[in-house]
Protein backbone atom coordinates (compact mmCIF):
# COMPACT_ATOMS: atom_id res chain seq x y z
CA UNK A 1 0.00 0.00 0.00
CA UNK A 2 2.75 2.48 0.90
CA UNK A 3 4.39 1.61 -2.43
CA UNK A 4 1.31 2.75 -4.32
CA UNK A 5 1.23 5.94 -2.23
CA UNK A 6 4.85 6.67 -3.07
CA UNK A 7 4.35 6.04 -6.78
CA UNK A 8 1.24 8.24 -6.86
CA UNK A 9 2.99 11.03 -4.97
CA UNK A 10 6.05 10.80 -7.21
CA UNK A 11 3.86 10.88 -10.32
CA UNK A 12 2.18 14.01 -9.00
CA UNK A 13 5.58 15.62 -8.37
CA UNK A 14 6.67 14.61 -11.87
CA UNK A 15 3.57 16.25 -13.31
CA UNK A 16 4.25 19.44 -11.35
CA UNK A 17 7.76 19.45 -12.78
CA UNK A 18 6.54 19.05 -16.37
CA UNK A 19 4.00 21.82 -15.79
CA UNK A 20 6.68 24.14 -14.42
CA UNK A 21 9.06 23.35 -17.27
CA UNK A 22 6.45 24.19 -19.87
CA UNK A 23 4.86 27.22 -18.20
CA UNK A 24 7.72 29.07 -16.52
CA UNK A 25 9.28 31.97 -18.39
CA UNK A 26 12.32 32.53 -16.20
CA UNK A 27 15.08 30.00 -16.93
CA UNK A 28 15.82 29.50 -13.23
CA UNK A 29 12.24 28.32 -12.72
CA UNK A 30 12.57 25.93 -15.65
CA UNK A 31 15.75 24.46 -14.15
CA UNK A 32 14.11 24.11 -10.75
CA UNK A 33 11.20 22.34 -12.43
CA UNK A 34 13.63 19.89 -14.02
CA UNK A 35 15.19 19.24 -10.63
CA UNK A 36 11.75 18.59 -9.12
CA UNK A 37 11.14 16.10 -11.91
CA UNK A 38 14.41 14.31 -11.32
CA UNK A 39 13.61 13.95 -7.62
CA UNK A 40 10.35 12.23 -8.50
CA UNK A 41 12.18 9.88 -10.89
CA UNK A 42 14.59 8.93 -8.11
CA UNK A 43 11.69 8.23 -5.73
CA UNK A 44 10.03 5.95 -8.27
CA UNK A 45 13.31 4.14 -8.96
CA UNK A 46 13.78 3.54 -5.25
CA UNK A 47 10.22 2.31 -4.71
CA UNK A 48 9.96 -0.11 -7.62
CA UNK A 49 13.28 -1.81 -6.84
CA UNK A 50 13.87 -4.06 -3.85
CA UNK A 51 11.29 -6.25 -2.18
CA UNK A 52 8.68 -3.92 -0.81
CA UNK A 53 10.83 -1.90 1.56
CA UNK A 54 12.09 -4.56 3.98
CA UNK A 55 15.61 -4.63 2.50
CA UNK A 56 16.83 -1.86 0.22
CA UNK A 57 18.41 -2.73 -3.14
CA UNK A 58 22.03 -1.49 -3.21
CA UNK A 59 22.21 -1.46 -7.03
CA UNK A 60 19.20 0.84 -7.26
CA UNK A 61 20.78 3.12 -4.67
CA UNK A 62 24.00 3.23 -6.67
CA UNK A 63 22.05 4.09 -9.83
CA UNK A 64 20.18 6.87 -8.05
CA UNK A 65 23.39 8.24 -6.58
CA UNK A 66 24.91 8.37 -10.05
CA UNK A 67 21.73 10.02 -11.28
CA UNK A 68 21.96 12.67 -8.56
CA UNK A 69 25.58 13.40 -9.45
CA UNK A 70 24.63 13.80 -13.12
CA UNK A 71 21.66 16.02 -12.19
CA UNK A 72 23.92 18.27 -10.11
CA UNK A 73 26.46 18.55 -12.91
CA UNK A 74 23.77 19.25 -15.50
CA UNK A 75 22.16 21.89 -13.26
CA UNK A 76 25.49 23.61 -12.65
CA UNK A 77 26.17 23.69 -16.37
CA UNK A 78 22.65 24.94 -17.15
CA UNK A 79 23.05 27.76 -14.60
CA UNK A 80 26.32 28.82 -16.26
CA UNK A 81 24.59 28.77 -19.64
CA UNK A 82 21.72 30.82 -18.19
CA UNK A 83 24.17 33.47 -16.98
CA UNK A 84 25.78 33.63 -20.44
CA UNK A 85 22.34 34.13 -21.98
CA UNK A 86 21.58 36.86 -19.47
CA UNK A 87 24.87 38.61 -20.31
CA UNK A 88 24.29 38.30 -24.05
CA UNK A 89 20.63 39.32 -24.18
CA UNK A 90 19.93 41.10 -20.89
CA UNK A 91 17.08 38.70 -20.14
CA UNK A 92 17.03 35.35 -18.32
CA UNK A 93 14.61 33.73 -20.77
CA UNK A 94 14.52 32.11 -24.20
CA UNK A 95 11.13 33.30 -25.39
CA UNK A 96 10.50 32.96 -29.12
CA UNK A 97 9.46 36.56 -29.71
CA UNK A 98 12.92 38.10 -29.95
CA UNK A 99 14.52 35.36 -32.07
CA UNK A 100 15.75 36.41 -35.45
CA UNK A 101 16.41 33.47 -37.73
CA UNK A 102 15.87 35.33 -40.95
CA UNK B 1 45.33 -6.58 -27.32
CA UNK B 2 41.58 -6.56 -28.02
CA UNK B 3 40.73 -5.35 -24.51
CA UNK B 4 43.38 -2.62 -24.76
CA UNK B 5 42.03 -1.45 -28.11
CA UNK B 6 38.47 -1.37 -26.75
CA UNK B 7 39.42 0.61 -23.66
CA UNK B 8 41.63 2.87 -25.78
CA UNK B 9 38.62 3.97 -27.80
CA UNK B 10 37.08 5.47 -24.68
CA UNK B 11 40.00 6.21 -22.39
CA UNK B 12 42.31 7.91 -24.91
CA UNK B 13 39.83 10.76 -25.54
CA UNK B 14 38.76 10.77 -21.88
CA UNK B 15 42.37 11.03 -20.66
CA UNK B 16 43.14 13.72 -23.22
CA UNK B 17 40.08 15.68 -21.99
CA UNK B 18 41.72 15.97 -18.59
CA UNK B 19 45.29 16.51 -19.82
CA UNK B 20 44.33 19.15 -22.36
CA UNK B 21 42.77 21.32 -19.66
CA UNK B 22 46.23 21.73 -18.14
CA UNK B 23 47.94 22.63 -21.41
CA UNK B 24 48.49 26.07 -22.91
CA UNK B 25 46.22 26.99 -25.85
CA UNK B 26 48.84 26.36 -28.51
CA UNK B 27 49.34 22.72 -27.57
CA UNK B 28 45.66 21.82 -27.26
CA UNK B 29 44.76 21.37 -30.93
CA UNK B 30 47.76 19.23 -31.95
CA UNK B 31 47.42 16.90 -28.94
CA UNK B 32 43.72 16.38 -29.63
CA UNK B 33 44.40 15.73 -33.30
CA UNK B 34 46.92 13.06 -32.27
CA UNK B 35 44.30 11.47 -30.01
CA UNK B 36 41.78 11.46 -32.85
CA UNK B 37 44.32 9.82 -35.17
CA UNK B 38 44.79 7.07 -32.58
CA UNK B 39 41.12 6.02 -32.85
CA UNK B 40 41.42 4.32 -36.28
CA UNK B 41 44.53 2.53 -34.98
CA UNK B 42 42.43 1.12 -32.12
CA UNK B 43 39.69 0.14 -34.54
CA UNK B 44 41.92 -1.85 -36.94
CA UNK B 45 42.61 -4.86 -34.65
CA UNK B 46 38.99 -4.78 -33.48
CA UNK B 47 37.73 -4.87 -37.05
CA UNK B 48 39.90 -7.87 -37.80
CA UNK B 49 38.70 -9.65 -34.66
CA UNK B 50 35.01 -9.00 -35.39
CA UNK B 51 35.55 -10.01 -39.02
CA UNK B 52 37.07 -13.39 -38.16
CA UNK B 53 35.49 -14.32 -34.81
CA UNK B 54 32.24 -12.34 -34.59
CA UNK B 55 31.08 -10.26 -31.64
CA UNK B 56 33.49 -9.18 -28.91
CA UNK B 57 32.33 -8.97 -25.30
CA UNK B 58 34.33 -7.24 -22.60
CA UNK B 59 33.26 -7.72 -18.99
CA UNK B 60 34.50 -4.60 -17.20
CA UNK B 61 36.51 -5.29 -14.04
CA UNK B 62 35.43 -8.94 -14.39
CA UNK B 63 32.08 -8.43 -12.70
CA UNK B 64 29.59 -10.42 -14.76
CA UNK B 65 26.05 -9.10 -15.27
CA UNK B 66 23.51 -8.63 -13.77
CA UNK B 67 25.76 -6.79 -11.27
CA UNK B 68 28.62 -5.88 -13.59
CA UNK B 69 28.77 -3.83 -16.77
CA UNK B 70 29.46 -5.29 -20.19
CA UNK B 71 30.76 -3.74 -23.40
CA UNK B 72 29.72 -5.50 -26.57
CA UNK B 73 31.11 -4.87 -30.04
CA UNK B 74 29.22 -6.24 -33.04
CA UNK B 75 29.10 -5.27 -36.69
CA UNK B 76 26.63 -2.41 -36.24
CA UNK B 77 28.60 -0.92 -33.32
CA UNK B 78 31.81 -1.29 -35.31
CA UNK B 79 30.37 0.61 -38.28
CA UNK B 80 29.21 3.42 -36.01
CA UNK B 81 32.63 3.57 -34.33
CA UNK B 82 34.29 3.79 -37.76
CA UNK B 83 31.89 6.56 -38.75
CA UNK B 84 32.88 8.47 -35.60
CA UNK B 85 36.61 8.00 -36.18
CA UNK B 86 36.39 8.88 -39.89
CA UNK B 87 34.32 12.02 -39.31
CA UNK B 88 36.47 13.05 -36.34
CA UNK B 89 39.72 13.38 -38.32
CA UNK B 90 38.66 15.94 -40.97
CA UNK B 91 36.51 17.79 -38.42
CA UNK B 92 39.53 18.15 -36.12
CA UNK B 93 41.69 19.38 -39.01
CA UNK B 94 38.97 21.89 -39.87
CA UNK B 95 38.72 22.96 -36.22
CA UNK B 96 42.46 23.71 -36.11
CA UNK B 97 41.80 26.56 -38.54
CA UNK B 98 38.36 27.65 -37.34
CA UNK B 99 39.32 27.66 -33.63
CA UNK B 100 42.87 28.99 -33.92
CA UNK B 101 45.06 28.85 -30.80
CA UNK B 102 45.12 32.03 -28.78
CA UNK B 103 41.37 32.65 -29.00
CA UNK B 104 38.93 31.83 -26.22
CA UNK B 105 36.86 29.69 -28.59
CA UNK B 106 39.81 27.38 -29.21
CA UNK B 107 40.43 26.95 -25.49
CA UNK B 108 36.88 25.70 -25.00
CA UNK B 109 36.45 23.57 -28.08
CA UNK B 110 39.16 20.94 -27.64
CA UNK B 111 38.35 19.56 -24.16
CA UNK B 112 34.63 19.48 -25.01
CA UNK B 113 35.30 17.70 -28.30
CA UNK B 114 37.40 15.04 -26.56
CA UNK B 115 34.75 14.53 -23.88
CA UNK B 116 32.11 14.18 -26.59
CA UNK B 117 34.22 11.60 -28.46
CA UNK B 118 34.75 9.56 -25.28
CA UNK B 119 31.00 9.62 -24.67
CA UNK B 120 30.12 8.61 -28.23
CA UNK B 121 32.59 5.72 -28.32
CA UNK B 122 31.48 4.49 -24.89
CA UNK B 123 27.83 4.63 -25.95
CA UNK B 124 28.37 2.53 -29.06
CA UNK B 125 30.14 -0.10 -26.94
CA UNK B 126 27.69 -0.16 -24.03
CA UNK B 127 25.28 -3.04 -23.69
CA UNK B 128 23.89 -1.81 -20.40
CA UNK B 129 20.82 0.42 -20.15
CA UNK B 130 22.16 2.59 -17.33
CA UNK B 131 25.58 2.91 -18.92
CA UNK B 132 23.81 4.11 -22.05
CA UNK B 133 22.07 6.77 -19.95
CA UNK B 134 25.36 8.03 -18.48
CA UNK B 135 27.10 8.19 -21.85
CA UNK B 136 24.09 9.85 -23.49
CA UNK B 137 24.11 12.52 -20.79
CA UNK B 138 27.83 13.08 -21.30
CA UNK B 139 27.22 13.54 -25.02
CA UNK B 140 24.33 15.95 -24.49
CA UNK B 141 26.21 18.14 -22.01
CA UNK B 142 29.34 18.31 -24.19
CA UNK B 143 27.28 18.91 -27.32
CA UNK B 144 25.25 21.72 -25.76
CA UNK B 145 28.37 23.41 -24.44
CA UNK B 146 29.95 23.28 -27.91
CA UNK B 147 26.98 25.08 -29.50
CA UNK B 148 27.53 28.06 -27.21
CA UNK B 149 31.28 28.36 -27.88
CA UNK B 150 31.06 31.48 -30.04
CA UNK B 151 28.97 33.30 -27.40
CA UNK B 152 26.39 34.47 -29.98
CA UNK B 153 23.03 35.18 -28.34
CA UNK B 154 21.16 33.10 -30.93
CA UNK B 155 23.45 30.12 -30.42
CA UNK B 156 23.27 30.38 -26.63
CA UNK B 157 19.48 30.38 -26.69
CA UNK B 158 19.40 27.44 -29.09
CA UNK B 159 21.81 25.62 -26.78
CA UNK B 160 19.56 26.27 -23.78
CA UNK B 161 16.49 25.02 -25.61
CA UNK B 162 18.39 21.88 -26.59
CA UNK B 163 19.62 21.41 -23.02
CA UNK B 164 16.16 21.75 -21.44
CA UNK B 165 14.56 19.32 -23.88
CA UNK B 166 17.58 17.03 -23.65
CA UNK B 167 17.40 16.88 -19.85
CA UNK B 168 13.65 16.22 -19.99
CA UNK B 169 14.31 13.40 -22.46
CA UNK B 170 17.04 11.94 -20.24
CA UNK B 171 14.67 11.90 -17.29
CA UNK B 172 12.03 10.01 -19.27
CA UNK B 173 14.69 7.49 -20.27
CA UNK B 174 16.01 7.19 -16.71
CA UNK B 175 12.49 6.63 -15.37
CA UNK B 176 12.08 3.80 -17.87
CA UNK B 177 15.41 2.29 -16.81
CA UNK B 178 14.21 2.41 -13.20
CA UNK B 179 10.95 0.65 -14.08
CA UNK B 180 12.78 -2.02 -16.08
CA UNK B 181 15.31 -2.60 -13.32
CA UNK B 182 12.50 -2.91 -10.78
CA UNK B 183 10.80 -5.50 -12.97
CA UNK B 184 13.80 -7.59 -14.07
CA UNK B 185 16.65 -6.85 -11.68
CA UNK B 186 18.89 -6.52 -14.77
CA UNK B 187 20.30 -3.71 -16.88
CA UNK B 188 22.16 -5.66 -19.57
CA UNK B 189 20.13 -5.30 -22.79
CA UNK B 190 20.19 -9.01 -23.66
CA UNK B 191 19.33 -10.09 -20.11
CA UNK B 192 16.48 -7.57 -19.95
CA UNK B 193 15.24 -8.83 -23.31
CA UNK B 194 15.07 -12.36 -21.88
CA UNK B 195 13.51 -11.45 -18.54
CA UNK B 196 11.14 -8.61 -19.38
CA UNK B 197 7.63 -9.92 -20.06
CA UNK B 198 5.40 -7.80 -22.27
CA UNK B 199 2.81 -6.16 -20.04
CA UNK B 200 1.65 -2.82 -18.72
CA UNK B 201 4.92 -1.99 -16.93
CA UNK B 202 7.06 -3.03 -19.89
CA UNK B 203 4.88 -1.05 -22.29
CA UNK B 204 5.12 2.07 -20.09
CA UNK B 205 8.89 1.73 -19.96
CA UNK B 206 9.16 1.27 -23.72
CA UNK B 207 6.96 4.32 -24.40
CA UNK B 208 8.99 6.49 -21.97
CA UNK B 209 12.30 5.36 -23.47
CA UNK B 210 11.13 5.81 -27.02
CA UNK B 211 9.76 9.29 -26.33
CA UNK B 212 13.01 10.35 -24.65
CA UNK B 213 15.14 9.03 -27.49
CA UNK B 214 12.89 10.56 -30.16
CA UNK B 215 13.38 13.96 -28.51
CA UNK B 216 17.15 13.45 -28.45
CA UNK B 217 17.19 12.33 -32.10
CA UNK B 218 14.96 15.25 -33.13
CA UNK B 219 12.42 13.02 -34.86
CA UNK B 220 9.34 14.94 -36.03
CA UNK B 221 7.41 16.41 -34.16
CA UNK B 222 10.09 16.53 -31.42
CA UNK B 223 12.57 18.20 -33.80
CA UNK B 224 11.87 21.78 -32.67
CA UNK B 225 15.24 22.27 -30.99
CA UNK B 226 17.41 20.95 -33.82
CA UNK B 227 17.36 23.53 -36.64
CA UNK B 228 18.28 26.51 -34.46
CA UNK B 229 20.92 24.51 -32.55
CA UNK B 230 22.60 22.99 -35.62
CA UNK B 231 22.10 26.07 -37.77
CA UNK B 232 23.67 28.55 -35.33
CA UNK B 233 26.51 26.47 -33.87
CA UNK B 234 30.11 27.21 -34.96
CA UNK B 235 31.08 25.43 -38.23
CA UNK B 236 32.82 22.23 -37.09
CA UNK B 237 30.37 21.89 -34.19
CA UNK B 238 27.42 21.80 -36.63
CA UNK B 239 29.20 19.03 -38.51
CA UNK B 240 29.76 17.06 -35.31
CA UNK B 241 26.19 17.50 -34.08
CA UNK B 242 24.48 16.65 -37.36
CA UNK B 243 26.98 14.01 -38.44
CA UNK B 244 27.42 12.12 -35.17
CA UNK B 245 25.42 13.27 -32.15
CA UNK B 246 21.89 12.75 -33.50
CA UNK B 247 22.91 9.28 -34.75
CA UNK B 248 23.77 8.22 -31.24
CA UNK B 249 20.24 8.29 -29.86
CA UNK B 250 18.83 6.71 -33.05
CA UNK B 251 21.34 3.90 -32.59
CA UNK B 252 20.04 3.43 -29.03
CA UNK B 253 16.48 3.39 -30.32
CA UNK B 254 17.36 0.62 -32.77
CA UNK B 255 19.16 -1.36 -30.04
CA UNK B 256 16.24 -1.08 -27.65
CA UNK B 257 13.51 -1.85 -30.15
CA UNK B 258 15.25 -4.71 -31.96
CA UNK B 259 17.38 -6.22 -29.18
CA UNK B 260 15.41 -5.59 -26.01
CA UNK B 261 11.86 -5.65 -27.40
CA UNK B 262 12.68 -7.59 -30.57
CA UNK B 263 10.26 -10.45 -30.02
CA UNK B 264 7.29 -8.40 -28.84
CA UNK B 265 4.46 -8.13 -31.32
CA UNK B 266 4.09 -4.38 -31.74
CA UNK B 267 2.90 -3.73 -35.30
CA UNK B 268 0.78 -0.68 -34.39
CA UNK B 269 3.60 1.00 -32.47
CA UNK B 270 6.05 0.22 -35.29
CA UNK B 271 3.68 1.79 -37.81
CA UNK B 272 3.37 4.84 -35.57
CA UNK B 273 7.17 5.21 -35.52
CA UNK B 274 7.17 4.89 -39.30
CA UNK B 275 4.53 7.61 -39.58
CA UNK B 276 6.68 9.91 -37.42
CA UNK B 277 9.49 9.18 -39.90
CA UNK B 278 7.15 10.07 -42.75
CA UNK B 279 6.26 13.33 -41.00
CA UNK B 280 9.96 14.07 -40.55
CA UNK B 281 10.74 13.43 -44.22
CA UNK B 282 7.89 15.57 -45.55
CA UNK B 283 8.02 18.38 -42.98
CA UNK B 284 11.84 18.61 -42.88
CA UNK B 285 12.12 18.69 -46.66
CA UNK B 286 9.44 21.33 -47.15
CA UNK B 287 10.87 23.48 -44.34
CA UNK B 288 14.34 23.14 -45.93
CA UNK B 289 12.85 24.36 -49.18
CA UNK B 290 11.82 27.72 -47.72
CA UNK B 291 14.81 28.54 -45.47
CA UNK B 292 16.64 31.75 -46.32
CA UNK B 293 20.00 30.66 -44.83
CA UNK B 294 22.28 27.87 -46.04
CA UNK B 295 22.99 26.36 -42.63
CA UNK B 296 19.28 26.32 -41.81
CA UNK B 297 18.61 24.45 -45.08
CA UNK B 298 21.18 21.84 -44.06
CA UNK B 299 19.78 21.62 -40.52
CA UNK B 300 16.22 20.99 -41.76
CA UNK B 301 17.65 18.47 -44.20
CA UNK B 302 18.95 16.57 -41.15
CA UNK B 303 15.42 16.50 -39.72
CA UNK B 304 14.22 14.97 -43.01
CA UNK B 305 17.06 12.48 -43.49
CA UNK B 306 16.73 11.05 -39.97
CA UNK B 307 13.13 10.17 -40.87
CA UNK B 308 14.35 7.46 -43.27
CA UNK B 309 15.94 5.54 -40.39
CA UNK B 310 12.55 5.36 -38.68
CA UNK B 311 11.12 3.39 -41.62
CA UNK B 312 13.12 0.43 -40.28
CA UNK B 313 10.44 -0.18 -37.66
CA UNK B 314 7.36 -0.69 -39.88
CA UNK B 315 9.34 -2.48 -42.62
CA UNK B 316 11.18 -4.76 -40.12
CA UNK B 317 13.21 -6.94 -42.48
CA UNK B 318 16.84 -7.63 -43.27
CA UNK B 319 16.73 -5.19 -46.19
CA UNK B 320 15.28 -2.45 -43.98
CA UNK B 321 17.88 -3.14 -41.29
CA UNK B 322 20.66 -2.88 -43.86
CA UNK B 323 19.13 0.30 -45.25
CA UNK B 324 18.80 1.97 -41.84
CA UNK B 325 22.38 1.10 -40.86
CA UNK B 326 23.64 2.35 -44.21
CA UNK B 327 21.61 5.53 -43.91
CA UNK B 328 23.17 6.27 -40.50
CA UNK B 329 26.64 5.89 -42.03
CA UNK B 330 26.04 7.66 -45.34
CA UNK B 331 24.15 10.57 -43.81
CA UNK B 332 26.83 11.02 -41.15
CA UNK B 333 29.56 11.38 -43.77
CA UNK B 334 27.58 13.53 -46.21
CA UNK B 335 26.08 15.86 -43.59
CA UNK B 336 29.42 16.46 -41.87
CA UNK B 337 30.92 17.30 -45.28
CA UNK B 338 28.04 19.64 -46.06
CA UNK B 339 28.31 21.55 -42.78
CA UNK B 340 32.10 21.91 -43.14
CA UNK B 341 31.65 23.27 -46.68
CA UNK B 342 28.93 25.61 -45.41
CA UNK B 343 31.26 26.75 -42.61
CA UNK B 344 33.90 27.65 -45.20
CA UNK B 345 31.35 29.52 -47.31
CA UNK B 346 29.97 31.37 -44.27
CA UNK B 347 33.44 32.38 -43.11
CA UNK B 348 34.53 33.42 -46.57
CA UNK B 349 31.50 35.57 -47.41
CA UNK B 350 30.64 36.68 -43.87
CA UNK B 351 27.05 35.47 -44.39
CA UNK B 352 25.25 32.31 -45.41
CA UNK B 353 22.09 33.95 -46.73
CA UNK B 354 21.23 32.12 -49.93
CA UNK B 355 20.84 35.43 -51.77
CA UNK B 356 24.50 36.22 -51.10
CA UNK B 357 25.72 32.90 -52.51
CA UNK B 358 25.63 33.97 -56.16
CA UNK B 359 28.85 33.66 -58.11
CA UNK B 360 30.12 31.02 -55.70
CA UNK B 361 31.32 28.73 -58.50
CA UNK B 362 33.97 31.33 -59.33
CA UNK B 363 34.79 32.40 -55.79
CA UNK B 364 35.00 29.07 -53.95
CA UNK B 365 34.92 26.30 -56.57
CA UNK B 366 36.37 23.52 -54.39
CA UNK B 367 34.09 24.20 -51.41
CA UNK B 368 31.11 24.27 -53.74
CA UNK B 369 32.28 21.01 -55.31
CA UNK B 370 32.45 19.39 -51.86
CA UNK B 371 28.97 20.67 -51.06
CA UNK B 372 27.62 19.31 -54.33
CA UNK B 373 29.20 15.88 -53.86
CA UNK B 374 27.65 15.67 -50.39
CA UNK B 375 24.34 16.79 -51.89
CA UNK B 376 24.52 13.91 -54.40
CA UNK B 377 24.63 11.47 -51.48
CA UNK B 378 21.85 13.22 -49.55
CA UNK B 379 19.59 13.25 -52.60
CA UNK B 380 20.31 9.56 -53.10
CA UNK B 381 21.76 9.82 -56.60
CA UNK B 382 24.02 6.96 -57.71
CA UNK B 383 26.83 6.23 -57.06
CA UNK B 384 26.87 7.24 -53.42
CA UNK B 385 26.25 5.91 -49.93
CA UNK B 386 22.93 7.72 -49.75
CA UNK B 387 21.81 6.07 -53.00
CA UNK B 388 22.50 2.58 -51.62
CA UNK B 389 20.63 3.32 -48.39
CA UNK B 390 17.56 4.56 -50.21
CA UNK B 391 17.74 1.81 -52.81
CA UNK B 392 17.72 -0.86 -50.09
CA UNK B 393 14.82 0.91 -48.39
CA UNK B 394 12.87 0.85 -51.67
CA UNK B 395 13.76 -2.83 -52.06
CA UNK B 396 12.46 -3.56 -48.55
CA UNK B 397 9.19 -1.74 -49.27
CA UNK B 398 8.88 -3.46 -52.68
CA UNK B 399 9.34 -6.97 -51.24
CA UNK B 400 6.62 -6.40 -48.68
CA UNK B 401 4.37 -4.67 -51.20
CA UNK B 402 4.25 -1.70 -48.83
CA UNK B 403 3.40 0.81 -51.53
CA UNK B 404 2.79 3.71 -49.14
CA UNK B 405 6.36 3.59 -47.81
CA UNK B 406 7.66 3.12 -51.35
CA UNK B 407 5.96 6.30 -52.51
CA UNK B 408 7.17 8.13 -49.41
CA UNK B 409 10.84 7.27 -50.01
CA UNK B 410 10.56 8.38 -53.65
CA UNK B 411 8.79 11.63 -52.81
CA UNK B 412 11.33 12.31 -50.05
CA UNK B 413 14.20 11.92 -52.53
CA UNK B 414 12.51 14.27 -54.99
CA UNK B 415 11.98 16.87 -52.26
CA UNK B 416 15.62 16.63 -51.14
CA UNK B 417 16.69 17.13 -54.74
CA UNK B 418 14.44 20.20 -54.85
CA UNK B 419 15.84 21.92 -51.78
CA UNK B 420 19.47 21.11 -52.63
CA UNK B 421 19.22 22.08 -56.30
CA UNK B 422 17.67 25.36 -55.15
CA UNK B 423 20.94 26.09 -53.33
CA UNK B 424 23.21 24.80 -56.09
CA UNK B 425 21.35 26.72 -58.80
CA UNK B 426 21.73 29.97 -56.84
CA UNK B 427 25.48 29.48 -56.44
CA UNK B 428 25.93 29.25 -60.21
CA UNK B 429 23.87 32.36 -60.88
CA UNK B 430 25.94 35.32 -62.03
CA UNK B 431 24.32 38.69 -61.56
CA UNK B 432 25.62 41.64 -63.52
CA UNK B 433 28.93 43.03 -62.36
CA UNK B 434 27.22 45.98 -60.74
CA UNK B 435 25.43 43.79 -58.18
CA UNK B 436 28.11 41.20 -57.63
CA UNK B 437 29.79 41.56 -54.28
CA UNK B 438 33.52 41.39 -54.71
CA UNK B 439 34.55 40.93 -51.12
CA UNK B 440 35.43 37.44 -50.07
CA UNK B 441 38.45 35.70 -48.65
CA UNK B 442 39.64 32.24 -49.64
CA UNK B 443 39.29 29.82 -46.74
CA UNK B 444 42.40 27.97 -45.53
CA UNK B 445 43.42 25.10 -47.83
CA UNK B 446 43.16 22.54 -45.02
CA UNK B 447 39.58 23.58 -44.18
CA UNK B 448 38.54 23.16 -47.81
CA UNK B 449 40.29 19.80 -48.06
CA UNK B 450 38.59 18.56 -44.87
CA UNK B 451 35.17 19.16 -46.42
CA UNK B 452 36.27 17.65 -49.73
CA UNK B 453 37.66 14.47 -48.14
CA UNK B 454 34.44 13.84 -46.22
CA UNK B 455 32.35 14.46 -49.35
CA UNK B 456 34.49 12.01 -51.35
CA UNK B 457 34.06 9.44 -48.58
CA UNK B 458 30.29 9.91 -48.73
CA UNK B 459 30.45 9.04 -52.43
CA UNK B 460 32.93 6.21 -51.81
CA UNK B 461 30.47 4.62 -49.37
CA UNK B 462 28.52 3.71 -52.50
CA UNK B 463 31.35 1.44 -53.67
CA UNK B 464 32.25 -0.32 -50.43
CA UNK B 465 28.92 -2.00 -49.80
CA UNK B 466 30.16 -5.62 -49.81
CA UNK B 467 32.30 -5.60 -46.63
CA UNK B 468 29.93 -3.19 -44.86
CA UNK B 469 26.86 -5.28 -45.64
CA UNK B 470 28.51 -8.47 -44.45
CA UNK B 471 29.38 -6.69 -41.18
CA UNK B 472 25.76 -5.52 -40.89
CA UNK B 473 24.45 -9.00 -41.71
CA UNK B 474 26.74 -10.41 -39.03
CA UNK B 475 24.99 -8.29 -36.39
CA UNK B 476 21.35 -9.09 -37.03
CA UNK B 477 19.18 -8.56 -33.98
CA UNK B 478 17.75 -11.59 -32.19
CA UNK B 479 14.03 -12.28 -32.40
CA UNK B 480 11.85 -13.77 -35.06
CA UNK B 481 10.85 -10.80 -37.21
CA UNK B 482 13.56 -11.31 -39.80
CA UNK B 483 12.19 -13.06 -42.87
Amino acid sequence: MTEVMFVLAASLVFGIGVWGLLIAEHLLRKLLALNVMSSSVFIIMLVVSGDGGTSPDPVAQALILTGIVIAVAATAFALALMISIYRATGRPSISESDDDDR
Amino acid sequence: MIAEALTGLVFIPLGVTLVVLLLPDRARGPLCLAAVLALPLCLLPLTEAVWTNGDITLVLAEFAPPLGIVWRLDGLALIMLWLTAIVAVPVSIHALTSFPPGQASGREFWPLWMMLLAGINALFLSADLFNLYVTLEMITLAGVAMIGIGGKALALKAAMRYLLLGLLASLLYLLAVGLIYGQTGALDIDLVGERLQPGRMAATALVLMTTGLLVKSAIFPMHVWLPAAHGNAPGPVSAILSGLVVKVSLYMLIRIWLWMAGDWELPAAATALGLLGAGAILYGSIAALIQPRLKMVIAYSTVAQLGYVMLLFPLASIEAYRAASYQLLAHGLAKAAMFLAAANILKSLGTDRLIALTDLDRKLPVDLFAFTLAAVSIMGLPPSGGFLAKWMLLEAAWRQEAWGWLVLVSVGSLLSAAYLFRVIALTCFHPGRRHASTRWQTPPRSATNAALILALLAIAAGFTSAPLLSLIDGSLPPGGIWP
